[in-house]
């Protein structure tokens, strides 16, 4: 056993009494070996051995330039270390699942989960069957961000055992400490960092050291480890970087993804020392920024040339001015211990799996006109509470020119489109919208070859729009049902199969010089706070978000990612930690691992701009875990900036916080 | 035991053990899974319904304390097809995201809204502070009660 909550034994019964009662009744017999909690330990020479050699998961290393004559010629340097902790996703809904043997050998699972393919891989492989033989269906999927996408192929798999042995259906609940100790945290990570820059505030150099607590098994490390690697130093140009990261082997619960995976904590730390630069050199911290951002044209730490659809600079400017044009109340006068503060950061993120996990980077779709015009579509992504199924109904709708209220979405299954890869990585709209956009447009050929051929004209006269059929733009004398009626007699198929991958990526993994991902997303996070200097207490007044997303396809939606993330960002920046003793969780419940309640909520200003990508869906590029991810930095350097002190920890408990302003 | 209670207006005759937890009543013998578990401590209200009117967490309740009262679920929010104005107004503001949390979010802005029918924000946010959300930030939560509130019909 490597971690506390791995599985030793399942246990079915007829009750969940029962099952209680005979999983009490297993006696384990334990040996004692040496175990490690804390990443330095592990790295010490003569450290245990978790594996083979080292207690290394993984290494990246991006080296571009010479930083270290680089910094000789700085008029500024900031060095410091940061740290963050594991978060917990606490999704509403635990892991949940339900496996229902079928006649003919088939594994029929139902389930909570981001991941149906990786759900249907991991069962077969288990139950030694074939992928044909196993059938995933997700289910409504109450929260995921993250924490659904490798970990439901385990309570998947061990349902399927029992179901398999048993003959009979298994159904298969975390409770809510269960999952909270048994399942995958945010890494913690430890982040060494240099930044140097010369007298106008230009950056000249960066080095990074990044350490992530992978916890007993490898998991998503390698691959949340070099996203956090390419986000390092944010989003800003520099000539001569060095960037090591290295995931490291604990006995602590596996870490995994969530929602950002692995640049939450480079960005925090990226971020403050943005500030600390500024406060160094004397310059706004705005106006650093300004100098440094990414514009078209320009080239990332790895070398690669962003060409189009890069909003850093109008994301700073969009911010800016609402804050200006909305200034706050100042705060009571009555109160001189409340010091008001504002922090801000610019962040980048890029979308979809990126060259790290390319061979995955494929989705299908397959949609469906029905004789009544009613439309259905399939894909391999998912709908876990982002909003995806909104937005793709949208797009087949625009695409075919039917209404969107005759499009419906089928449930994801594992046998209704090839596989699709995971729904992680903000990928969903691009690459199923593409998909979808691809199936759309061979089924607009027929229907405009069907309408041209009763009209009379060529097909490219021929347009559709909500359900209605025109000629050279003119409303034409043939309804949409006549038009598949005029299809069905001619026995067209009005059924399509699509699929979508992005362009190749070309990356050196021996310097970490190369393209890394098709697109980046911008954002800047502007936060204003109260802190109360007799109790280190942060209040959040206000977080005015402005996220460049390429194409709004559904602003309230966009809207609403924005909101929900910034306030898992504020738990992150003020209140959430998982607290961990020789390998035991220590607040696995809602009542010691504090979340943002509604009377947490500041004023959420969310703010919407479009730089459109080329490549996406009329525009769109992904963005769904961009909002969690600039919050804590804005948030810090609020804090920082109310109390005049520095902060290079996560949470920032008023424990913290005092603990600063006290030793300063 | 039999457990006697009025379930979304019907009157309702159950055997079955009083310790059981009136979550599990609801769910795995009135088959209404709109009430949700969602930590079984009373930490994060998603299973939260309506007894005699006033707010109450399904998984820290037993059948027996149920007997002679009054329960309203999710289920028992809307008539005759018809959203209640505050389900409606969920929908109109785009307050629901994964869905989860909404059921038990909704009957605690009805309560709410039934004994303070023009809360300020404030009041919205400490009425709603028992139930907790991880995808929304709430922010559009607060903009459905307070559009509910406004139209004066709850």
């Amino acid at each position: 056993m490597r971690y506390v909550g791995e599985a030793l034994a399942l246990v079915a019964a007829a009750t969940l009494a029962q099952a209680r009662a005979a999983a009490a009744a297993v006696v384990v017999q334990y040996e004692e070996l040496p175990a490690l909690f804390d990443m330095a330990a592990a790295r010490q020479p003569g450290a245990p051995q978790l594996y083979k050699e080292n207690n290394i998961f993984k290494e990246l290393h991006i080296t571009r330039g010479d930083p270290a004559a680089a910094f000789a010629h700085c008029a500024a340097v900031v060095a410091h270390t940061y740290r963050t902790p594991p978060q917990e996703h606490a999704y509403l809904e635990t892991q949940g699942m339900l496996a229902v043997p079928q006649p003919g050998g088939v594994m029929q699972l139902y389930g909570s989960m981001q991941c149906p393919f990786y759900v249907r891989d991991g069962v077969a492989a288990v139950l030694g069957s074939t992928l044909g033989a196993t059938q995933i269906t997700q289910t409504s999927t109450g929260g995921a961000f993250g924490g659904k996408e490798d970990v439901p192929s385990l309570p998947a798999a061990h349902a399927a055992l029992l179901a398999w042995r048993t003959r009979r259906p298994v159904r298969l609940i975390y409770e809510r400490d269960e999952d909270i100790i048994c399942t995958s945290k945010r890494h913690a990570a430890v982040i060494r960092s240099k930044y140097g820059a010369d007298r106008d505030g230009l950056l000249r150099a960066v080095e990074i050291e990044y350490l992530v607590d992978g916890g007993a098994y490898a998991t998503l490390s390698p691959i949340v480890l070099f996203r956090g690697v390419v986000h390092a130093a944010g989003p800003y140009r520099c000539p001569n970087v060095r960037v090591d990261g290295y995931a490291v082997a604990t006995n602590h619960v596996p870490a995994g993804a969530f929602r950002g995976f692995g640049s939450p904590q480079v960005l925090f730390a990226a971020e403050r020392q943005m500030d600390e630069l500024a406060r160094q050199l004397k310059l706004d911290p705005v106006e650093l920024r300004r100098r440094n951002l990414l514009r078209a044209g320009d080239a990332t730490i790895t070398g690669q040339t962003l060409h189009a659809s890069v909003g850093a600079t109008d994301t700073l400017d969009t911010a800016l001015a609402y804050v200006r044009e909305h200034p706050l109340a100042p705060p009571p006068a009555n109160a001189p211990h409340l010091k008001y503060g504002r922090g801000l950061s610019t962040i980048y993120y890029g979308v979809g799996l990126g060259v790290g996990g390319e061979y995955l980077a494929r989705t299908g779709a397959t949609i469906q006109i029905n004789h009544d015009g009613s439309v259905v579509f399939a894909v391999g992504t998912t709908e876990i509470g982002q909003g995806m199924k909104t937005v793709l109904a949208q797009i087949v709708a625009e695409a075919l020119g039917v209404p969107f209220a005759s499009v419906e979405m089928l449930p994801t299954d594992t046998t209704r489109v090839p596989d699709s890869g995971p729904t992680v990585a903000s990928r969903a709209t691009t690459m199923s919208g593409n998909a979808l956009l691809h199936a759309a447009g061979q089924l607009r050929e027929r229907l405009n070859a069907v309408a041209a051929e009763v009209l009379g004209r060529a097909p490219l006269q021929i347009s559709l729009h909500h359900g209605q059929i025109f000629a050279d733009g003119a409303p034409a004398a043939l309804s949409f049902a006549q038009l598949l009626h005029e299809c069905a007699v001619r026995r067209v198929s009005l059924s399509a199969q699509g699929w979508h991958h992005p362009r190749p990526l070309k990356y050196d993994w021996q310097t970490g010089q190369g393209d890394t991902y098709v697109v980046f997303s911008f954002a800047t996070n502007i936060a204003e706070v109260l802190v109360d200097e007799r109790t280190g207490a942060t209040t959040v007044l206000r977080v005015t978000a402005a996220h460049d997303v390429g194409k709004a396809i559904s602003p309230a939606g966009v809207e609403g990612q924005i909101e929900g993330g910034t306030l898992q960002g504020i738990g992150y920046a003020l209140t959430e930690e998982i607290v961990q003793a020789n390998g035991v969780i220590r607040n696995p419940h809602f009542s010691t691992y504090i979340i943002p309640t509604a009377c947490d909520m500041p004023e959420l200003v969310p703010l919407i701009v479009e730089h459109p990508f080329p490549d996406g869906p009329f525009g769109a590029k992904g963005f769904g875990e961009q909002p969690l991810m600039g919050v804590a930095p804005a948030i810090a350097n609020a804090v920082c900036n109310a109390l005049s002190i520095s902060q290079y920890e996560l949470p920032l408990t008023p424990e913290r916080v005092w603990a600063a302003l006290h030793s300063a | 035991m039999m457990i006697r209670f009025t379930l979304n207006g019907t009157a309702v005759a159950l055997e079955t053990p009083g310790s059981k937890r009136v979550l599990d009543l609801l769910r795995d013998e009135c088959g209404l899974t709109g009430t949700k578990e969602g930590c079984g401590k009373g930490e994060c209200g998603a299973c939260t319904i309506l007894l005699d009117g006033r707010v109450a967490n399904a998984c820290l309740l037993l059948a027996c304390q149920a007997d002679g009262h009054e329960i309203v679920t999710i289920e028992g929010l809307e008539h005759a097809g018809q959203l209640a104005p505050i389900q409606q107004a969920f929908v109109d503001e785009g307050a629901v995201q994964c869905g989860f949390c909404i059921p038990g979010m909704v009957l605690a802005a009805h309560a709410l809204l039934a004994g303070q029918p023009q809360p300020t924000d404030d009041e919205i946010k400490r009425g709603l502070a028992g139930n907790l959300c991880r995808c929304t930030g709430y922010r559009k939560i607060i903009a459905a009660v307070r559009r509910t509130a406004q139209a004066g019909n709850a």
